[in-house]
Order: structure tokens, then sequence, then C-alpha cells
């Protein structure tokens, strides 16, 4: 006898060979369906907690939380605005980087390069998309930042300092250096589902195209982009979820500023850096209670677009055709 | 229409405006009244026809007539899916296998299944083939390697195979991939094998050699073949069933429904008029 | 009619294409520029030492990361222990049982959204449950927040391979008589091995290199990792702690860290993709 059957045997012996599978089969199916639930369950007690923890905060500020532009610990003030500027100026200069980036890289690697060249630009975007935020981090304040400051700045400053963006002192760090890192970061997965996308046009579409004498640019502008456009969209909303909320590579090179500054060689602050640098050292329950509140609202923010991207991608992909 | 289920004798012909069956005279599967659905959608209207024993009952129709549906009733296979339900019987020597009290485990032992792209295990030739018989007996390794053989013989596979028994399944060729589901279903001593196109997914040659095969296991097995070849079905089954959007138009003896069929509908897809 | 202009089409396509070339050329720029930055910067900081010795005082010289190496081994195992089951049954009841069903699409969602949450918001949630309530911080709360980034990633990737695996085979294993259970442990994961383990494995990878869920709960420690109710070292909160000091010798162990942080990943990384995946386009 085998040792599962001595185990099973008082089992088998009250119901029987078969029942006992069946029994085996019921349990199996309810093991998985209680992970499925711990994962359900999990989501709604983050929500929960995330507002259970903020309710102090909510209570005192109230909605004007969101707008108001304050962060003192001493007096007690606080308010999100900065915060949420600045996760939101850092996003989109990642995206107005990564998403022209990621489409010049996409068409090269489906219509230009030859296959080797693009399963090994391939390669390197996955070792772009592995490398941990914290090395993004180190890479960007000791090595990036000081390059920026004594580069590129003062170089932007000298040509379009005019426009109050590019209008600041060139210290490296800065709210334009945290885009810049980020978009790195969001790049290769902008980069790798456009590819994936544009891999899906039909190549009698395009060859058809191509056959009537157009260039490459105009088969992508006026063939592949048109038909993949849904893809594309859903190409950048996963940028933007990665992007949004990055922390520790913005932690390292927004400054840690509390200010809503027009420049973007100021310092400022994200939702997530503000975390990371000061949870630690808030022990009043007003401020542990205000942070807490700065979460949810990145939660709600992420959780947003979340939703946004797979309705879309959903949507795509029942266009597409859906399951084998 | 349905096909009335009371009182039909074993070997009777039953006319119908709408079908003509004529059953075999002795019953390994007794078919009443079955009908099927998915969902809401129905898609086999009380079929009722008997499978002989120790022969081979081709299932022929056009694509969507629910020749498949059909026989994955008889091993209760579709009760994977939780919204496919079947009524009525399907007696398998005298035992109603849709009863709920039915025990699946025995029942899938008994009635085998080949499908129609070979779904080899995986894992080594020898492990597919001995994966069944592990589960189903309690054997000792000779034992085991000595019904191993025997299966794969009955296959007409184990000369080709005898000395790549612990390669993986899939390193075999199409026709031989099937072959190896054969031995692998024929391991566990069933009573019927059911086959659902078995030779669609697989080139001539190893066609040739399946049709032979299934020749010399009707010996033994009763089975059930679905084609959409009726040349095939005319050259390798005792009886065949036309079937036509859910319902049986016809059923007899191979040879005769071929050569003299006795409903128009038939005849035109024999000839080639649909289907 | 009048044609338009052929030199403007030529040219415009060329210069697209030279743009395409050099956004291509950039990244693989940036990318060498990293790994060679945390090459050089990093290989400097390395010596016998930094793997067996505890942290040296700021300012000070010697030491090593050796507690840290070892609390992040630790961490990561756990929250792996505690991660990958879990998501992988998840996974196997999104393929096997829940198509089609309400509560499949929901979990799906959840799942998805789960995946999406800031690696911060789920160190902020543990803390508010492990910690206020505990008192104190401590490895274990940092290695459930760890777990719960490993757990949507595992559940997702497990649900995409069981996918693959073609219906027929699982019907065929049950034609046989096999029960349900053993179709999808033994058959079904059979076929799946290669995807699974690879999912698992570069999840894990993935989330030992998290800093973020670590710095409210787990903290850091400049002691060896002896019970881990309480603040563990790990490599990456000391990255971050070191890196932001301005002590030269902390900041070079900040890159000795972020060295073997990186090499360890990537290598993984690698590996799972060329032993495990051999053939596969993702």
């Amino acid at each position: 006898m085998t040792l599962r059957q001595v185990l099973t045997f008082p089992v088998r012996a009250v119901l029987g060979r078969h029942a006992t599978q069946s029994l085996a089969d019921t349990l199996f199916r309810a093991f998985t369906v209680a992970c499925a639930a711990a994962v359900c369950l999990l989501m709604l007690a983050i929500v929960l907690e995330l507002i259970r923890n903020s309710e102090l905060s909510i209570r005192t500020f109230g909605f004007s939380f969101l707008w108001t532009d304050a962060w003192n610990p001493v007096t007690k003030q606080f308010g999100a605005a900065s915060s949420i500027y600045g996760t939101l100026v850092s996003t989109a200069i990642a995206l107005l980087v990564a998403v022209p980036m990621g489409l010049a890289i996409a068409l090269f690697l489906v219509e230009l390069a030859p296959a080797w060249l693009s399963r090994y630009v391939g390669y390197a975007l996955e070792l772009l998309a592995a490398i941990p935020s914290i090395i993004y981090g180190m890479w960007g304040l000791f090595v990036v930042a000081p390059y920026l400051a004594d580069h590129v700045q003062p170089a932007l400053q000298a040509t379009l300092g005019w426009i109050p963006l590019f209008d600041g002192p060139p210290m490296g760090i800065g709210m334009l250096t945290a885009g810049l890192i980020l978009a790195l970061m969001a790049l290769p997965f902008i980069a790798t589902v456009m590819r994936d996308v544009f891999t899906m046009v039909p190549t009698v579409l395009k060859e058809a195209a191509y056959g009537m004498g157009s260039t490459t640019l105009e088969v992508t502008s006026r063939v592949t982009i048109p038909f993949s456009i849904q893809g594309l969209v859903g190409a950048v909303f996963l940028g933007l979820a990665r992007a949004i909320g990055e922390t520790m590579a913005v932690t390292f090179v927004i400054g840690n500023a509390h200010n809503i500054e027009a420049s973007l060689f100021m310092p400022g602050n994200s939702i997530a850096s503000t975390l990371a640098n000061e949870f630690t050292e808030a022990s009043d329950p007003l401020y542990l209670s205000a942070l807490v509140e700065l979460g949810l609202a990145l939660f709600a923010i992420t959780f947003i677009i979340q939703m946004i991207a797979q309705v879309w991608l959903a949507r795509l992909k029942r266009r597409a055709g859906g399951r084998q | 229409m349905t096909n009335p289920v009371a009182a039909v004798p074993a070997s009777g012909a039953r006319e119908h405006a709408d079908s003509h069956i004529v059953q075999p005279p002795a019953t390994k599967i007794s078919v009443r009244n079955l009908c099927f659905y998915y969902g809401a959608q129905q898609a086999l209207f009380g079929n009722s026809m008997d499978i002989a024993p120790n022969a081979v009952t081709a299932i022929i129709g056009p694509s969507g007539c629910g020749k498949s549906t059909h026989i994955r009733v008889y091993n209760r296979i579709y009760q994977l899916y939780p919204d496919q339900r079947a009524t009525g019987e399907v007696l398998l020597d005298g035992e109603n296998i849709l009863a709920p009290t039915t025990d699946l485990i025995d029942l899938r032992r008994r009635v085998g299944m080949i499908f129609q792209r070979p779904s080899v295990f995986p894992m080594s030739v020898y492990e597919n083939v001995a994966y069944g018989l592990r589960h189903h007996y309690r054997l000792r390794r000779p034992e085991i390697a000595e019904r191993v053989e025997q299966s794969l013989r009955a296959a007409a596979l184990w000369d080709e195979v005898k000395d790549k028994l612990h390669q993986p399944g899939n390193a075999l060729s199409g026709g031989q991939q099937q072959r190896l589901c054969i031995a692998r279903a024929v391991s566990v001593e069933p009573v019927v094998l059911l086959m659902d196109e078995p030779t669609s997914a697989v080139d001539p040659v190893a066609t040739a050699k399946i049709e032979e095969t299934i020749s010399t296991l009707k010996e033994r097995y009763t089975i059930v073949i679905v084609t959409h070849n009726m040349q095939q079905a005319a050259r390798i089954s005792d009886y065949t069933a036309f079937f036509y959007q859910g319902h049986i138009v016809e059923f007899g003896v191979t040879e005769e429904m071929f050569t003299n069929p006795h409903l128009k509908q038939t005849e035109d897809y024999i000839t080639g008029r649909f289907g | 009619m009048r044609p338009r202009s052929k030199f403007t089409r030529i040219w415009a396509d060329r210069a697209v294409k030279g743009i395409s070339g050099l956004a291509v050329l950039a990244g693989l720029a940036l990318l060498a520029w990293i790994l060679y930055t945390v090459l050089v910067r990093g290989a400097a900081a390395l010596h016998w030492d930094f793997f067996t010795q505890l942290p040296a005082p700021p300012g000070g010289s010697g030491g090593g990361l050796g507690n840290a190496m070892l609390g992040t081994v630790y961490l990561t195992l756990l929250a792996a222990a505690m991660g990958v089951p879990v998501g992988i049954f998840a996974g196997v009841y999104l393929s096997e049982y829940g198509h089609s069903s309400r509560f499949g699409h929901v979990t799906r969602f959840m799942v998805n959204t789960m995946m999406g949450i800031p690696s911060i918001i789920a160190g902020l949630f543990v803390y508010t449950i492990l910690v206020v309530t505990v008192g104190h911080f401590s490895g274990y709360a940092g290695a459930v927040a760890l777990a719960l980034l490993i757990l949507p990633i595992v559940a997702r990737t497990t649900e995409d391979m069981l996918n693959l695996v073609p219906v027929a085979l699982r019907e065929s294993a049950l034609a046989l008589g096999v029960p349900r259970w053993k179709v999808t442990l033994g058959i079904v994961f059979r076929a799946a091995r290669n995807g699974l383990v690879s999912g698992v494995l570069l999840a894990v990878a993935r989330v030992s290199g998290e800093t973020a869920p670590l710095l409210f709960t787990a903290l850091n420690s400049p002691y060896w990792p002896r019970t881990l109710s309480e603040p563990t070292a790990n490599l990456t909160v000391t990255i971050f702690n070191y890196a932001m000091s301005p002590y030269d010798n902390w900041q070079n162990a900040a890159w000795g860290a972020s060295f073997l942080i990186t090499v360890a990943v990537l290598l993984t990384t690698v590996v799972v993709r060329v032993a495990l995946l051999k053939g596969r386009s993702r």
C-alpha cells in the first residue's frame, strides 16, 4: 500500500473508491476558489484599510485636501496639491518622451530590422524592464543628475530659457530629471506592447500598400497605425500605469520639496516620493493620516487608470477574437 | 420530430416520414430519446439507435450536425462544461450511464475515446500507455511492462516504437501519435472505443494504417467512429448512421445504406450534393 | 493632376527611418550606460569582507553587507513561500474553472488591478495591519508586503501558461478515467511546466529588487538577521539609506549592493529565458 492509500483509507472505507475521488475533486476545486477569493478579499482589505487610516485626515481637511498647496508638519497643515501636481507632471514628461520613442523603436523592430537584430533589441528591452527601480534611482542621482546639471540644463536654459519651464537653477535634481528617468523606465513596456500590436497587423494589408508604391513612412502612418490605434493607446496606458506608481527612482531625483514650481529644473515631489521620504519620520497621528490619505489618492488614481486600461484592452481583445 | 421510444424491437425497422432506422440484431449501447443542450440551445433531438457489439458503427453527416456531440455523451466527457446537458437514456450493457449515480471513472475506463488531433501526454511513449494502467490498477512493474507491450501491439505500433519506449511521446510522427493514443485507450481494457474523426489530422499513409488497426480492433471492442469522410465509412464500418441537424435521418447496415439509401436526403449527402 | 513631390516623400521616409534607428541606438546606449555604471562603481566596492561582515559606522572603513544579503534572501524566500502557492492556485482557478463565471471575471479584474498597485501602497497597507497592530516593525511584515506583490504576478502567469495547454489534452486525460484534480496537477501542469516555473522565478527575481514595500515594514538593521520579528537588514533599503547619506564609505557600499542586486535579477532573467523559454518569443 502506498502512503496516500494509507492516509485516505478511512475516507475510502466510508465513501467508496470513486466517491473519494469525487470528494478529492470537490476539495481541489474548493481550494482553488479559496485562493481566488483571497485575491479579491485582499484587494478589498487594502481599500478599506487605506480609507480607515486616512479618516482622521479626511475629517480634518475635507475634500480641499486634494487641491490645497500646503505641507507643514509643524503647523499641521497638509494638502496634497504639490504631490499630485508632481506625480502628474513627472508622468506627463515621461510619456511625452517615451511614447514617441517607443513608437519609433517599435517601427524599427517591425519594419526595418532583420529578424536577428529585432530579437536582440527585444532582449535589451527586457533587460531594461528587469532592472530594479532603485538602480535607476542610483544611476539617476549619481550619474544622470550631475550630467544634466553640467551639460544639458545650461544648454536648455541658454536656448529655451525664456519659457518659464526651463528657467531655473540647473541643479540636476528636479522635475525634469525625474520625468526623464521615468521615461526610460516606461519605455520598454510601451515599446514591446507597440511592437506586438504592430506585428498583429495583417501582412496582406501592408503588402497591398507597399505594392502601390508607398514608402515605409506612408504605410506606417496610413495603414499600420490606424489599424492598431486601439492597441497603441493600450500601450500608452500601460506605460502610464508604470510611471505613475513608480517610487524609488523618483524619490532619488525629484528633490523632495513641497512646492509647485513652473520651472522643470526646480525640485518637487510626487505622492510616492513623499511617502517614501516622510513616512518613517511621521509620529503625529494627523501627519500619518495625511500621508495615508496621499496613498489613498495615489491608489485611486492608479485604480482608475487600471480600470480604463482593462476595459480598453478587453474591448480590443474581443475585436481580435478572444480565447482559443 | 422525435422518434418514439417505447416498445421498439431490437431488430426491427422503424419507418418515419423523416427517418429510416434499421437496428442491428444485438446491442452493446442502446440510445433512447437522447436530447442534448448547449445552454438554451438544443443540439440533439430525440436520438434513438443501437450500437452493435464487436462491430464498427460509423456516424456521418455534414459539419455541425451533432455527430461529435452525440458520441461525447457515451463517455459523458461533456460533463466538463457546466452549461452542457443531456436528457434521455443511454444504456451500456443494460445500465443507463446518464444516471446521476453512474461511476464516471469506471465508465471512462470502459468507454475509451480517441480525439481528432493526437493528444499525447507530455511524457515518454511508455509512460503514456502506462498512465491509465497505473491509475486504474494496482500492478507491479513487470505486469505493467507486459500490458504496455500488449497495448502497443494491439495498436500495431509495437514494432515501430519498441526501441523508443523512453523517448518523449511527441517525438513520434502524427500517425504514430494517434496510434499511441489508441494503445493508451486500449490499455485499460475498455469495451467500447469512441473515435472522433481520428484520421482527419493525419496523412494518407498513416490513415490506411489506422484503418487497418480499427479492423483488427473490432474483434475485441465495439467501435463507434465519427467521420466526415464517406469513403472511410464505406470502407471500414459495418453499420452507418446519417445525422442531419441533430436528428438521425438514416441508420442501417453500411453496404445497404450506401448502395440503396432509403431517403433522398441520405442519397444526396452520400453522392456529394451537399455537406 | 499634379503628383506629390517624390523628393519629399523619399526624404520624409528616410528621415523617419533615421529617427527610429536613432531611437533604438539611444535606448541601447542608455542601457549600456546604466549597466556600465553599476558594474564599474559596484565592482570597485566589492571585496571579500563585503559578503561576510556587518556594516561599518558612517565615515568609517571596512565592513560589509553580509547581514543585508542574508536578510534579503530570507525575506524573498518567505514572501515566495506565502505568495507563490496562493498565486498558482488562483491561476489554476482562473484557467480551469473560471473562464466564463462571474466570479472568474471579478477575480481576473482583481488580479490585474493588484498587479498595478504601486509597491509603496502595498507597504502602506501592511504597515497598517501588521506594524501598527503589533507595535513594531518586523521582517514578517516585510515578507508579507513582498508576498502581496508576488501573488498577482504568479496568478497571471499561471493562468496564461495553463491557457496555452490545449483543451484536447485535458479531455483525453479525463476520457481515460483520470479524476479532474489529477488531470490538472499531473497532466496539465506537466505540459505547462516550463512556463509555470519561469513565471514563478521571474516574479521572485523581480520582487527581490523591490525597496518601497520594505521601507516601513521590515525597515533595516545593522545586525545579523536572527529573527524576523524585528526590523530586518536587507540590501534594497540599505541602498536607499546609504545613498542618501553624505558618507563616502556608505555610498560606496550602496553601489556594491546595487551591483549585487542587479546581477542577481538580470542573471535570473537571462537564465530563465535561455533555459526554460527556448523558442518562445515572449
